[in-house]
């Protein structure tokens, strides 16, 4: 209940988590809404926004209809976000805990590997990746989270650097459990919270690093995208500006209630820090 | 100094041949006949060349001698050659290496001295408007796709206003030398390196403003006030000099996002560095041009981040870095 009330507090959280849910709705509500696929022609191109009710956001280029776009776009976003950022944690959960349990040597590898993917330009090797394995909803995936565990990896081998002197897990291993349990069962059930609120700030980073990728032209080719209908949009810009406006707004949207989200849970979650951060 | 600068730079070659390793993994998981994917897909390979591919690369050999043979070629500076472009990838990176190394100069300096700035300036001032400016506009800034607002940014102050050139590195057929071209060149680099440095400036201020806070209640600081330190010194000497040290790690740690944000705001202005000739290579699909960015951009990375550690060490000279 305090955690529900310290989150509620913060207005900019519940900014942010009502629009997130006002996205999650057009998402869910896309196939009712627009049952036809977001690609299907259905009037004259760049019909200007606001000037027909039916299409309120206007056509793009080629007729189809931007808000349909955006909706089912939305879906993609969504998708690609939480599947990615669930891939990236896989990852780098379990490699942080093994180098902060174990330390020495493994802790040594680990790290060296780490920094190794932190050093490289995430967004070219996301760009590389994509490109050779083809663009396809998998292998986007499969970049994003290539590209985004390194930080998990050292948030989390941090947290278990310092439980692991803790007495509770000393004690564990003085009766003699198991390591793996020791880890699963004692250490990484305190490492939960910051590490939720790290994952509410990799799905945002990964929409927009997946928009990036739609934008120039990476994009997974059956799907519509936010980033791909920007990317369209680019070459009529001045007669139509809003083909590459809304989806823009639609991401700058997503992006910052994820973040909104994320720093409301950060503060609801670690109420000392948020303190002293004032 | 001068070991310090040696035990970097022994690091950063350990770094690099790590990315070679890397790419060469990395051309190997494609899906079929590595070479096929190496000389690029649409017709571009014939037979002929696709047989000298297999055997200046080893592909019949075993796997280690392959890497072997790769690892040769990347400590020559050959990084292959692009059949689509006819040329050596080395010279095609090379040619647009310098609009890249300004494009991503100019947006780090901005960033980091605008950031800090504006950040210092907030945690000043925090509670007053000034602060709630600052914070609220690195919050906005922190979520904007950077390709959409360099779109926006495009529309707005050089197709409508005209303030800016829209697209290019400098003024074609115009046959400007010396100082004249100079201020072409920076005309046309205000716009690129301002809405790539945007997202950095805000990220920088949002650390600054935490970072000088938390510096701000330290005992040292207190103690200085006590003893009658004037307060602008205080500020300046005792919490701006601390408080920027994390910003500056950070901003090292950020470096090779700078460079991905270089693709995409020189694909929207048509900025002639190695990020628009990894679009280019894209829409041709020419694997050998988009690995040779990718391990350059890297080694830009690396050297950012020597450039950083140098910063850092002229900023607190009682940190030894790596000894």
């Amino acid at each position: 209940m305090t955690f529900l009330r310290r989150f509620a507090r913060n207005r900019g959280a519940l900014i942010g988590l009502l629009v997130l849910a006002l996205i999650v709705a057009a998402a869910v509500a896309a196939p009712v809404l627009y049952p036809t696929s977001p690609w299907r022609m259905v009037s004259r191109p760049f019909m200007a926004p606001f000037a027909l009710e039916r299409f309120p956001l206007g056509t793009d280029a080629l007729g189809r209809d931007v808000a349909a776009g955006l909706m089912h776009g939305a879906r993609v976003s969504l998708l690609i976000g939480f599947v990615s950022t669930l891939v990236a944690l896989l990852i780098g959960v379990p490699l942080g805990a093994v180098a902060g349990y174990f330390g020495g040597i493994v802790d040594d590898l680990c790290m060296r590997f780490t920094e190794l993917f932190q050093t490289v330009p995430s967004f070219a090797l996301a760009i590389v990746i994509v490109a050779i394995l083809q663009p396809s909803i998998t292998s986007i995936v499969l970049a994003i989270a290539l590209v985004s565990w390194p930080p998990v990896t050292r948030l989390v081998r941090g947290e278990v650097l310092s439980l692991r002197s803790r007495d509770y897990v000393q004690a564990a291993i003085t009766v003699g459990q198991r390591t793996p349990r020791i880890i699963f069962g004692q250490v990484l059930p305190n490492t939960v919270a910051p590490i939720i609120v790290m994952a509410s700030l990799m799905i945002a980073s990964a929409i927009l690093l997946e928009s990036s990728l739609s934008f120039l032209g990476l994009g997974d080719p059956n799907l519509m995208t936010w980033g791909y209908m920007v990317g369209a949009g680019r070459t009529r810009l001045i007669e139509a500006w809003w083909i590459s406006f809304f989806p823009g707004l639609a991401i700058f949207l997503a992006v910052l209630a994820l973040n909104l989200v994320g720093e409301g849970l950060s503060d609801a979650l670690n109420p000392r820090l948020a303190r002293e951060a004032r | 100094m001068l070991r310090f600068l040696a035990s970097r730079l022994a690091k950063g070659v350990v770094v690099l041949l790590a990315i070679a390793v890397l790419n060469f993994a990395l051309i190997r998981a494609a899906p079929g006949d590595p070479a096929t994917v190496m000389a690029g897909e649409a017709g571009a390979a014939d037979e002929v060349f696709v047989q000298q591919l297999r055997e200046r690369f080893g592909l019949d050999r075993p796997m280690v001698e392959q890497l072997g043979i790769y690892l040769k070629g990347i400590l020559t500076l050959d990084l292959g050659f692009s059949y689509r472009q006819g040329r050596s990838v080395a010279s095609l990176v090379g040619e647009r290496l310098p609009a890249t190394l300004l494009l991503t100069g100019s947006a780090f300096a901005i960033s980091l001295l605008l950031g800090t700035a504006l950040g210092a300036l907030a945690a000043r001032r925090a509670g007053t408007w000034a602060d709630t400016a600052i914070t609220t506009a690195a919050l906005l800034f922190y979520a904007t796709p950077l390709f959409w607002i360099a779109l926006m940014s495009q529309i707005l102050f050089s197709l409508k206003l005209g303030l800016v050139p829209n697209v290019g590195y400098e003024t074609i057929g115009a046959g400007y030398t010396g100082l004249a071209r100079v201020l072409d060149i920076l005309h046309h680099l205000i716009l690129p390196a301002l809405t790539l440095g945007l997202f950095f400036t805000a990220l920088y201020a949002r650390m600054m403003r935490a970072s000088m806070l938390e510096t701000a209640g330290s005992d040292y600081v207190r103690t200085a006030r006590a003893k009658g330190v004037s307060p602008s010194v205080v500020t300046r000497r005792h919490v701006a000099r601390n408080a920027i040290l994390p910003v500056v790690t950070l901003a090292g740690l950020q470096a090779g996002q700078i460079v991905g944000g270089a693709i995409l705001t020189e694909t929207v202005f048509a900025w002639p560095g190695i990020g628009r000739l990894m679009f280019e290579a894209l829409a041709q699909r020419d694997y050998q041009v988009l690995l040779g960015v990718f391990f350059v951009s890297s080694a830009m990375v690396v050297l950012f981040n020597l450039v950083t550690d140098l910063v850092y060490r002229a900023v607190d000279p009682r940190i030894q870095v790596g000894g």
